[in-house]
């Protein structure tokens, strides 16, 4: 058996991720034969086998990091197989507790470990564990062990989850968590509690009380990697939760002039343009006003810099097919558009995103985006901004509701009108006025054409 | 003693041919039949995904731009997305790590010198973030870096912005706004591109002590 190790590759470094095994168990591998990847910042390098043989276990899997000189496979002998020279650079690999990665590790509760000392004692009643012990353990980042030396942990008692059964940070968490549970109620008190201390002086349910989720998937449940436009919507969305400071407003609308005109123009505008109208160019037309008059809701951050941008770039989201993804294509210069004009982008545009024809163009150098919620039903949400833009204009569903007008009960035609803007740079005030400036120019639609 | 290095300027080359000619050198240079190589090449607008890719704005997704028509080319260097397109100066090294440090860290700061010295050339003051491998000067990227290595023999490079159509950019990584890209040119640099490729070139002769033998541009193939 040959251990097959994380290399070092630098000084400066000291972990790495596997990105892509080149092998799989079972197969055979010839020395020097590219076994795996790894990545280690703008460094991707494809690593060769240190032994010919048949690659028997993969201990670490795809898109997980760890330290260097962990154990990643091993490399059994085969029948025929020239002996592998040992290699230099896995002369020293330290014994690495093999993970059981199929099979699920017991929760740590099944065997309660024994509790921790009422208080931290350094001379504690715990076997204590030798520097030899711990150095068994394999490599064990800085807050694990700082952890296991402020909570006097013996960390032979921890299964690790992690890389190539490595303890991680959770493991020690979920450990603790063990030991809570089990410590008589008296001693919990004096024990320090890692989690975040209740203010509520007693909690119901004590939360040590609730079992971990379980690392192995229960037998029903599917398991599938996401896809990469999947990703990319994932990290979109984190990044521009990290990046913008989120505020959103609600404003009411009473869209029933606009219902009006579109009732009475829709048969001849579909007869003579050959599409339908809807009701969001109306509003898109209405939000490039309101951005003309607004020029810091047409804005991006640059540093410490404001970006003004000249042009009013709407984009529109459009929801893909079976949920597949999501997809903000944009209209340019739609300031310069009437209602026919956008309706035909809008068509347009919508069209090619379903049909995966959009041009970079097509999807770049927005200023503000829309997104149509109300055609699902919502009646309002809380759109997240498209970044680097600095506001989303979100539309609920238009519906028809009572409404007080001079002490009378009128039906009306109303939407919910939800702006999310960035609060690092436009004041709620601002974006208030933003929204009653749409609100102002659909309710007093006045353009005599479309 | 410094080692030799055979230095090609390939002109306007597509991606995937310099990618081609990359991996013919770097077997080459595996096999010990070459020296060390640098290629200096421009490509034709093209975005590539590195290994890592993430943070591209969710309309850049591959599948899109393919279905668009637009050049995306998958590599195998390390790092994000990234955009190459005429005004830019592309390097490949295709060094035998081995022979100089093992040590990719140690590699990408003196990719990272080269660069930052020969910027100095031209009064700017690049500088290296520690937190994100690159050249830049005043806050905004001038050069990325992105490597791929296997047995310590090096390909992919750098790319340094000389009079780049910095628009490009937005297309991809719109953060870039909140860490904005420059080209020696949007900071006021106005030298020709060839004087910017002889500086560089300089300088990996005096960081990676090298000796460089000019080879001439390879024949038109086809």
């Amino acid at each position: 058996m040959t251990d097959v190790v994380m290399p070092q590759m630098g000084e400066s470094i000291v972990e790495g991720t596997l990105t892509k095994w080149l092998k799989k168990p079972g197969d055979r591998v010839e020395r020097d034969e590219p076994l795996f990847e790894i990545s280690t910042d703008k460094v991707d390098s494809e690593i060769p086998s240190p032994a010919a043989g048949i690659l028997s276990e993969v201990l670490v899997q795809e898109g997980t990091t760890v330290a260097i000189n962990t154990v990643v496979a091993r490399i059994g002998d085969s029948a025929g197989a020239a002996a592998p020279a040992p290699q230099p650079a896995v002369a020293a690999p330290p014994p690495t507790p093999a993970p059981a990665p199929v099979q699920a590790a017991p929760p740590v509760q099944a065997a309660p470990p024994p509790p921790p000392p009422p208080a931290p004692a350094p001379v504690a009643a715990a076997p204590a564990a030798t520097a030899e012990d711990i150095d068994a353990l394999g490599p064990l980042s800085p807050l694990v062990r700082k952890m296991a030396r402020e909570y006097n942990i013996d960390l032979r008692q921890v299964s690790g989850t992690g890389g190539g059964g490595r303890i991680t940070k959770d493991d020690v968490e979920r450990y603790l968590a063990g030991s809570r549970a089990a410590a008589p109620a008296a001693a919990l008190a004096a024990v320090p509690t890692y989690a975040p201390a209740p203010t509520a002086p007693a909690p119901p349910p004590p939360p040590a009380s609730v079992p971990p989720p379980a690392r192995a998937e229960a037998p029903r449940n599917r398991v599938e990697p996401m896809s990469k436009m999947r990703e990319k919507i994932a990290e979109h969305m984190i990044f521009s939760k990290q990046t913008s400071a989120h505020v959103t407003t609600v404003h009411r609308v009473d869209m029933t002039k606009i219902v009006k005109i579109r009732a009475a123009s829709k048969k001849q505008f579909e007869e003579h343009y050959g599409f339908g109208l809807t009701f969001l160019p109306f509003i898109t037309r209405a939000a490039a006003e309101a951005l003309r008059a607004f020029p810091i809701v047409n804005a991006s951050i640059d540093g410490k810099n404001i970006i003004y941008h000249g042009d009013i770039n709407i984009g529109i989201a459009v929801a893909l097919d079976g949920g597949s993804g999501l997809i903000v294509p944009v209209i340019r210069n739609a300031d310069e558009k009437n209602v026919v004009g956008l309706q035909r982008s809008i068509v347009d545009l919508a069209a090619r995103a379903r049909s995966k024809q959009l041009k970079l163009d097509d999807v770049s150098g927005g200023t503000f985006s829309i997104t149509n919620f109300g055609s699902y039903g919502s009646i309002f949400a809380t759109p997240v901004i498209n970044q680097p833009q600095v506001a989303i204009l979100g539309l609920g569903a238009i519906e028809k509701v009572p409404v007080v007008i001079d002490d009378a009960i009128a039906i009306r035609s109303q939407m919910f009108m939800a702006l999310t803007f960035d609060h690092r740079l436009i004041d709620g005030a601002m974006a208030d006025q933003f929204c009653q400036k749409v609100k102002a120019i659909l309710e007093n639609w006045s353009e005599q054409v479309i | 003693m410094p080692r030799l290095c055979e230095f090609r300027d390939l002109g306007s080359l597509g991606y995937d041919e310099a990618y081609a000619l990359q991996r013919e050198l770097v077997s080459a240079r595996k096999a010990g039949s070459i020296p060390d190589q640098l290629l200096f090449v421009e490509h034709p607008h093209v975005v590539t995904l590195g290994r890592n890719a993430k943070l591209a704005h969710v309309l850049a997704a591959p599948e899109l731009l393919a279905s668009a028509g637009i050049a995306v080319a998958e590599t195998d260097r390390g790092g994000d997305v990234t955009y190459h397109g005429p005004g830019q100066l592309v390097g490949y090294p295709i060094f035998d790590l081995k022979d100089w440090h093992r040590d990719v860290g140690a590699y990408l700061r003196a990719i990272e010198e080269v660069l930052i010295d020969a910027l100095a050339t031209f009064g700017l003051h690049g500088e290296r973030d520690p937190e994100a491998t690159g050249v830049w000067v005043n806050g905004a990227k001038v050069a990325a870096i992105g490597i791929h290595m296997s047995r310590w023999v090096t390909s992919h490079g750098f790319a340094l912005n000389i009079d780049t159509d910095l628009n490009y950019f937005r297309y991809i990584v719109p953060c870039g706004l909140t860490k904005p890209v420059a080209s020696l040119r949007s900071l006021g640099v106005t030298a020709p591109a060839d004087a910017v490729r002889r500086a560089v070139l300089t300088a990996f002769e005096e960081v990676f002590d090298l000796e460089i033998a000019h080879l001439a541009q390879l024949t038109e193939q086809q």
